[in-house]
C-alpha cells in the first residue's frame, strides 16, 4: 500500500437507529392498518359465501366474479358453471380472488408498501432495518415476484370480466338500459380497476418499454406514453381500488342482504 | 520527515474538467502513461455548471453554417483580440469533437431527422450550440468521465489493472510545478484526504485548471476556481496573456447569500423582464449611450411594444450589451438607489400577458432556481440581481497548434489558456474550446514526450524540499491570521476596485491593497492536522489567487482602452492601436520573492485568407489602416454588404 | 433577521467521533452549507466538508441533515424552526474520512465494472437518433453523482456485507441508461442481475425519494430494468421460445 493512501476507514459510528425528526412512522403504520383491515374484510367476505349477487339488478360483487362453480347462486354465473361444487374448506371466492390478490401481491407498488410496512425492510428511508441479513428478491419465494407480468395478464382477464359484470348491471332481462346507484358504483369500480391494471409497470414494459427504439414503433410508443402517464399514479390507483372494491362489494352485500335498497335512476 | 511518495508518468494533467479529461484521454490514446490530478472528486468539475451548449458549426439546423462563419462570429465576439489561429482551429475542429462525444455515448437533444440539435445563442449567426436542455456541461463531463473509465476497462482487460495507463488522482492538489534546467520535470502536490505530499515525475504537464473567479466576492464560479493553473504557470516561468479581460455577467443573483453570483439567464430580460431601482424607476432609459441612441427605445411604451412588434419599435434598453447593463446597475447601486442587498430589481411580475402561468412556462429553470434556492416566487416578487464574475478570457500564453506554453513540457487548455476568446467570450465557445484544445494539449504533450526520448529531466530534490516547506509553512506559523479572513478581504478588494468598471485611481488603490495582502497571505496560519483540512487548503490557494489578482489589476491599469471584458471608465473608447497589443504577465525579480510584471507584446497579423473572410467596413472598426488588406486599404470598400457585428452580445451560460 | 441556531455536527475521523454542539449565527435566506461555512470561518477552521458548486449541480455536499440524506447546498435554513436543533452527519453508508467528508470510492469502483457504451461499428458523426429514443436515457444522465441514492439504499446501508454484490441504484440506473441507449449494442441484462445485484432491490423507492435531481430512479430505471431482466432470465414463455428457436437470444456482455 502506498503511503498517500489512507488507512482502512470505518463508517461514522452513530448508534441511533435514525436521526430523522419527522413522522416517518406514519406511512408504515398507515399501510399495516389499511392492508390488515382490507385483508380481514376480504377474508370475512369470501368465507361468507353469500350476499354476492343481486338478482333483481344483475349486481355481482367483484370479489366473486367470475362465479363458475355449480354452487353459485342462480344467475350469478355468467360464464357457466364449469367447476363442480367446491369442497367446504374452499370458499367460493377462491376461484376469483387469488388472481386479484396475486396481481396485487407481486405489484411493484404493493411490494414497496408491504416491505416497508410489514417487513420493515426498511421501515422508512434512512431508518435502520431490524434484520441481520438481507437477500432481497433473489431467492425463492421472493424470486417469484418476477412473474408479475403473468398475474397482470390474469388481472386483465379479471378486469374484462368485471367490466362485463358492470355492463350487465346496466341492462335488464330484455337487454334494455337501466341504471341504479349500484350500477354506477360497479362501473366506477371497474374504471378504477382499469386505471390500476393499465398503469402497471409490467404493462408499461410490455406495451413498449421493452423496445430499444420508439421511433420505429410509433403506435407502441404512443401506448407506452399513455401507460407511462398512468403509471405515475400507479400507487394511488393501488390504494384507491382497495377502497372502491370494498365499497362495491359492501354495497352489493347490503343490497343483496336487504339492508338497504338500491336507489334507481333510470 | 517521511519519504515523499513518487509516481512516474509520461503526461500529468492538472485539472479534471472537460479540457483536462479530454487531454488525458488523448495522451492515453497516444499510448502515454497518464495521470489526471483532480482537485475535487472525479466528475465534479466546474464544467458541470455550463448550461447553454457547445458551439460547433455542424450545420445540422442551418446548412449555411460552416467553420468560416463560426470563426467570424468568434473574432467579432472577442473584438478581434483573439489569437486568430486558435479561433480558426476551434471553428474547424469543434464539430469533430462533438461527434466524438456522441460516439462515446453522449445524448444531445435531437433534430427532427435524428441529428444533434443546435440552438441559437448570442453572437452566433446561426443555431450552433449542441445542447442537452440546460445541462450541457454535465453531459460533457459525464461523457468524458465515462470515456476515461472505458479506457481504464481496456487497460484492465490487457494488464489486469484499471490504472495501468490512466489514473485519476481524485482530491489531489498540485502546489508547484517542478522545473529542471528550464524544462518541466514534474509536479508537487498533496492528497487532500491524508494531507500527505506526493511528487509526480513527468516530462510533460498539461494545465487544465479552469478560471480565477474565487478571487472575486461575487462569482458564478465554484470553490476550485482559485487560479491554480495560472499561478503554477507563472511560478514555473511561463507567461499569462491579457489577464485584464474578465467576463462579468450583469445579472447574477445577489440574495440570499447562499446563491450570490449564480446566474440569472439573459432570457429573463428577453422575455419582458425589466430592471428597476429602489425607487421603482425603470432606470435603463437613463443609460443609453450616444452610439446606441437610434437603436434603443426611449420610452417604456415603445420598449414594451417591441416584444410583440420588433420591426416597428426599438429594443428596450434592458437588452443593451452586457457591459452597458452592468455599468448601469453599478451606477445605480453606487448612487444609493440599489436594492437592500446591493443589487437592483429584475422583475417579470405582471409583465407577461399569460400571467404567472406564462412566467412558469417561459422561464422554468429560473422559476425553479429562485423558488428552490431563494424562496422567491418570481411570479409575484422581483428578483434582486447584480453583476457577477463569470469567466476569465486571459490565461497561459500557448502555441495554438500544440497548446505548448513557453516553458518546454508545459501545456495548457481550456479556461486556463489564453488567447482563444480575445477580449470577450461568446456563449457556447467554452465547451467546444475545452474539447478542441484539450485534445490538442494531450496530443502536444504526447508528441513532446516522444521527442524527448530517454532525455527526461528529473526533479531536483531541493525543489521538492522547497515545495514541501512552502506547503507546510501555514502550520508552522503561529498566531497568524485566519486564511478565511484574508480571502474575504482579497475578494472584496477585487470586487470593489478591479470589478466590471475600472478607473486608474481605483486600480492603483487595488495594487496598493494587493501589496499589503501579499504580506498577510505570507503570514496566515492554520490549526489542526494535515488530513482534509480546509483551512490549510485555502491558505495554499491564497498564493495563487493573489498572483492572479495582481496580474489582472496590473494589466487592467496598463490597458488604457475599453474592449470586451475590460471597461475603463476613464478610457471608454476602443482603440485600434491597442488591438495590436497583447499584455503579457510574468514573474520577475528575486526568485524567492518575485513580482508580477506586465509587458506589451505585438500581435501577429491575421493571415490574409482569414482576413478576407470579413468585409472591409467591419475590419475598419477594429484595425488600423495599415493592417487592412493591402488590396483594399487604398480602395473604398463601399458596397460590401454590412454584416451585423456581434458586439458584446454573448450568452451567459454557454460555458 | 438573523438568529442563533443550534447545530449538532458530527466531528471525528476513522469512524471515531461524536456529535458536537455549536451555536451559530444564521441569516435570512441561508442554506445549511452556508452555516457550515460560517462554522469553519469562525469556530472550527478545520471542520472538513466537501463542496464545489453550491448550486445543486455538482453533487459534492451530500450529508444527512436531521437524519435525511440531502445536499447541504439545497437545504434551506427556513425549513427549520429557529429553536430546532439541526443535526448534520456524514452520509452513513460510506467510511468517514473526517467530519462530514466520506470516502465514496465504492461508487467509482462500481462504475468501472459496468461495461462502457458500445456503439458497434458506427462511426463518429454517423449516428442518427430520434428525440423520443434518447429521452429515457437523458433523464438518467441528469444524475449529478451525489450518491445519496446509494447512501440511502438499505441493501448496503444496513448490510455492509452486500457491498461486493450490489452496485446501488446509481449504477443499476447506469445499466438501464445504456440498455435504453438507442445506439448501444451490448446486452447487460444478465450481469445486472448476476454481478450488480438488481435482485437485491426491493423497490422501496428511497433512492427516488432522496434524489435531488428528481430522477424517477425506481419507476423509470430500476423497475424497467427488472422487467428486462425478467425477459432475459425468468420469463417461462421466453425460455420456451428460446428452446424452440423462436426467440433469438442476444449475447450477454460480461462485466468489465
Amino acid at each position: 500500500m502506498s503511503t498517500v493512501e489512507a488507512p482502512t476507514k470505518k463508517r461514522a459510528q452513530i448508534t441511533a437507529k435514525t436521526l430523522r425528526t419527522d413522522n416517518w412512522l406514519n406511512y408504515p403504520i398507515f399501510i399495516v392498518v389499511l392492508f390488515t383491515a382490507w385483508v380481514g374484510y376480504a377474508t370475512f367476505r369470501s368465507l361468507m359465501g353469500k350476499y354476492y349477487w343481486v338478482e333483481e339488478y344483475n349486481y355481482l360483487t367483484p370479489f366473486y366474479s367470475p362465479c363458475v362453480s355449480s354452487e353459485c347462486v342462480e344467475g350469478s354465473a355468467h360464464f357457466g358453471t364449469f367447476l363442480p361444487e367446491l369442497p367446504f374448506f374452499i370458499p367460493l371466492a377462491a376461484v376469483s380472488l387469488p388472481f386479484l390478490l396475486l396481481f396485487r401481491l407481486t405489484c411493484y407498488y404493493y411490494r414497496k408498501a408491504y416491505y416497508r410496512g410489514y417487513w420493515a425492510s426498511p421501515p422508512a428511508c434512512a431508518v435502520r432495518e431490524p434484520h441481520k441479513k438481507y437477500t432481497g428478491e433473489r431467492r425463492f419465494p421472493l424470486i417469484g415476484q418476477n412473474l408479475h407480468r403473468y398475474f397482470w395478464a390474469a388481472a386483465v382477464v379479471v378486469s374484462l370480466i368485471n367490466t362485463y359484470d358492470a355492463l350487465l348491471a346496466f341492462t335488464d332481462a330484455d337487454g334494455g338500459f337501466r341504471m341504479g346507484l349500484g350500477s354506477l358504483i360497479l362501473l366506477g369500480n371497474v374504471i378504477l380497476l382499469w386505471g390500476y391494471t393499465l398503469s402497471c409497470h409490467s404493462c408499461r414494459h410490455i406495451v413498449g418499454g421493452r423496445l430499444k427504439s420508439f421511433s420505429k414503433h410509433p403506435i407502441r410508443y404512443r401506448a407506452w406514453t399513455l401507460v407511462s402517464r398512468l403509471n405515475e399514479r400507479h400507487g394511488q390507483y393501488a390504494l384507491i381500488t382497495l377502497g372502491s372494491l370494498v365499497v362495491a362489494d359492501l354495497y352489493v352485500a347490503l343490497v343483496s342482504g336487504g339492508v338497504i335498497s338500491d336507489p334507481r335512476i333510470i | 520527515m517521511t519519504e515523499i511518495e513518487r509516481h512516474s508518468y509520461d503526461v500529468v494533467v492538472i485539472g479534471a474538467g472537460g479540457s483536462g479529461l479530454r487531454a488525458a484521454i488523448e495522451a492515453r490514446l497516444q499510448g502515454k502513461k497518464t495521470a489526471v490530478i483532480s482537485k475535487s472528486l472525479f466528475g465534479k468539475a466546474h464544467t458541470v455548471m455550463a448550461e447553454g451548449g457547445a458551439a460547433a458549426a455542424m450545420g445540422n439546423v442551418n446548412p449555411n453554417d460552416n467553420w468560416q462563419v463560426h470563426f467570424r462570429d468568434t473574432m467579432r465576439g472577442g473584438k478581434f483580440l483573439n489569437n486568430w489561429r486558435m479561433a480558426e482551429l476551434h471553428a474547424k475542429e469543434a464539430p469533430d469533437r462533438i461527434w466524438e462525444l456522441e460516439h462515446w455515448g453522449a445524448l444531445f437533444d435531437r433534430t427532427k431527422d435524428g441529428k444533434i440539435s443546435q440552438r441559437n445563442f448570442g453572437g452566433h449567426e446561426y443555431p450552433r450550440l449542441a445542447h442537452v436542455g440546460d445541462r450541457t456541461g454535465l453531459e460533457l463531463i459525464r461523457t468524458v468521465q465515462q470515456k476515461v473509465v472505458a479506457l481504464q476497462q481496456e487497460d484492465h482487460r490487457e494488464f489486469g489493472d484499471y490504472e495501468a495507463r490512466l489514473k485519476v488522482w481524485a482530491e489531489t492538489t498540485v502546489t508547484r510545478l517542478l522545473v529542471k534546467d528550464g524544462r518541466i520535470a514534474g509536479a508537487f502536490g498533496y492528497v487532500r484526504e491524508t494531507g500527505k505530499f506526493v511528487v509526480f515525475e513527468a516530462p510533460a504537464v498539461v494545465l487544465a485548471t479552469g478560471g480565477i473567479g474565487k478571487a472575486y466576492k461575487v462569482t458564478s464560479n465554484s470553490w476550485e476556481y482559485t487560479g491554480d493553473g495560472h499561478a503554477l504557470a507563472l511560478l514555473a516561468g511561463a507567461t499569462l496573456l491579457n489577464m485584464e479581460f474578465v467576463q462579468f455577467h450583469p445579472t447574477g443573483m445577489v440574495w440570499p447569500p447562499s446563491v450570490k453570483g449564480i446566474l440569472v439567464t439573459e432570457s429573463v430580460r428577453g422575455d419582458r423582464g425589466i430592471l428597476l431601482n429602489s425607487e421603482g424607476k425603470r432606470f435603463m432609459f437613463d443609460y443609453i449611450p450616444e452610439v446606441f441612441k437610434d437603436k434603443y427605445a426611449t420610452t417604456p411604451e415603445e420598449a414594451d411594444r417591441w416584444y410583440d412588434d420588433p420591426d416597428n419599435n426599438r429594443r428596450p434598453p434592458e437588452l443593451l450589451p452586457r457591459d452597458e447593463v452592468a455599468r448601469a446597475i453599478n451606477a445605480e447601486v453606487k448612487a444609493g438607489r440599489g436594492s437592500p442587498h446591493g443589487g437592483v430589481y429584475l422583475t417579470v411580475v405582471g409583465r407577461m400577458p399569460g400571467g404567472a402561468e406564462e412566467i412558469k412556462r417561459r422561464l422554468p429553470s429560473m422559476y425553479h432556481q429562485f423558488k428552490e434556492l431563494a424562496d422567491v416566487d418570481i411570479t409575484t416578487e422581483p428578483m434582486e440581481v447584480g453583476p457577477t464574475c463569470h469567466y476569465v478570457m486571459g490565461g497561459v500564453e500557448v502555441d495554438p497548434d500544440t497548446a505548448a506554453a513557453v516553458v518546454p513540457g508545459l501545456f495548457a487548455a481550456g479556461e486556463v489558456a489564453g488567447g482563444m476568446h480575445g477580449s470577450n467570450r461568446l456563449g457556447g465557445n467554452s465547451l467546444s474550446d475545452l474539447l478542441v484544445f484539450g485534445r490538442r494539449a494531450g496530443l502536444g504533450a504526447a508528441q513532446y514526450v516522444d521527442s524527448l526520448g530517454e532525455d527526461r529531466p528529473a526533479p531536483d530534490p531541493e525543489d521538492i524540499e522547497r515545495a514541501r516547506a512552502e506547503a507546510m509553512a501555514p502550520f508552522e506559523r503561529m498566531g497568524g491570521e485566519s486564511p478565511y479572513a484574508v480571502h474575504a478581504e482579497l475578494q472584496q478588494t477585487m470586487n470593489d476596485l478591479v470589478g466590471i468598471i475600472r478607473r486608474e485611481e481605483e486600480l492603483v488603490r487595488a495594487l496598493e491593497a494587493l501589496d499589503k495582502l501579499r504580506a498577510r497571505v505570507a503570514n496566515v496560519s492554520v490549526e489542526g492536522g494535515q488530513g482534509y483540512n480546509p483551512g490549510w487548503h485555502l491558505a495554499l490557494d491564497l498564493r495563487n489567487m493573489l498572483l492572479v489578482s495582481e496580474c489582472i489589476a496590473k494589466a487592467a491599469l496598463e490597458r488604457t482602452e475599453s474592449r470586451g471584458g475590460h471597461t475603463r471608465d476613464d478610457y471608454p473608447e476602443m482603440s485600434p492601436e491597442w488591438r495590436k497589443i497583447n499584455l503579457v504577465c510574468r514573474l520577475a525579480g528575486d526568485p524567492d520573492d518575485p513580482r508580477v510584471e506586465i509587458r506589451r507584446q505585438e500581435m501577429e497579423p491575421m493571415r490574409e485568407d482569414l482576413l478576407a473572410l470579413f468585409d472591409v467596413d467591419e475590419l475598419k472598426k477594429y484595425l488600423t489602416p495599415e493592417e487592412l488588406p493591402a488590396a483594399v486599404a487604398a480602395g473604398d470598400g463601399e458596397g460590401a454588404s454590412q454584416k451585423e457585428t456581434a458586439g458584446t452580445e454573448t450568452e451567459e451560460s454557454g460555458k | 433577521m438573523s438568529y442563533q441556531a443550534k447545530f449538532r455536527v458530527w466531528r471525528g475521523d476513522a469512524g471515531e467521533g461524536e456529535l458536537v454542539d455549536y451555536t451559530v449565527e444564521v441569516n435570512e435566506g441561508e442554506v445549511v452549507l452556508d452555516v457550515i461555512h460560517r462554522l469553519q470561518a469562525t469556530q472550527a477552521p478545520d471542520l472538513a466538508v466537501r463542496w464545489n458548486c453550491k448550486a445543486g449541480k455538482c453533487g459534492s455536499c451530500s450529508a444527512e441533515i436531521n437524519g435525511m440524506p440531502r445536499l447541504m447546498c439545497m437545504t434551506r435554513m427556513s425549513t427549520f424552526a429557529e429553536d430546532e436543533v439541526v443535526t448534520v452527519t456524514p452520509i452513513r453508508t460510506f467510511p468517514v474520512i473526517r467530519d462530514l467528508v466520506t470516502d465514496v470510492s465504492f461508487n467509482y469502483e462500481k462504475a468501472r465494472q459496468i461495461p462502457a457504451f458500445d456503439p458497434g461499428d458506427a462511426k463518429p458523426g454517423e449516428l442518427r437518433m430520434m428525440q423520443e429514443d434518447v429521452q429515457r436515457s437523458q433523464e438518467f444522465r441528469k444524475c449529478i453523482e451525489c450518491f445519496l441514492c446509494n447512501n440511502v439504499c438499505h441493501v448496503i446501508r444496513d448490510h455492509e456485507e452486500n457491498k461486493p454484490a450490489f452496485a446501488g441504484p446509481r449504477f443499476l440506473m447506469r445499466i438501464a441508461e445504456l440498455e435504453m441507449h438507442p445506439a448501444d449494442r451490448s446486452d447487460r441484462r444478465n450481469i445486472a442481475q448476476e454481478d450488480h445485484g438488481l435482485g437485491f432491490c426491493n423497490i422501496t423507492k428511497c433512492c427516488t425519494e432522496v434524489c435531488p435531481e428528481h430522477i424517477k430512479i425506481t419507476d423509470n430505471a430500476l423497475i424497467p430494468l427488472k422487467e428486462r431482466v425478467v425477459g432475459r432470465r425468468y420469463d417461462p414463455l421466453v425460455w420456451l421460445g428460446a428452446k424452440l428457436g423462436i426467440v433469438k437470444k442476444s449475447e450477454d456482455t460480461p462485466s468489465a
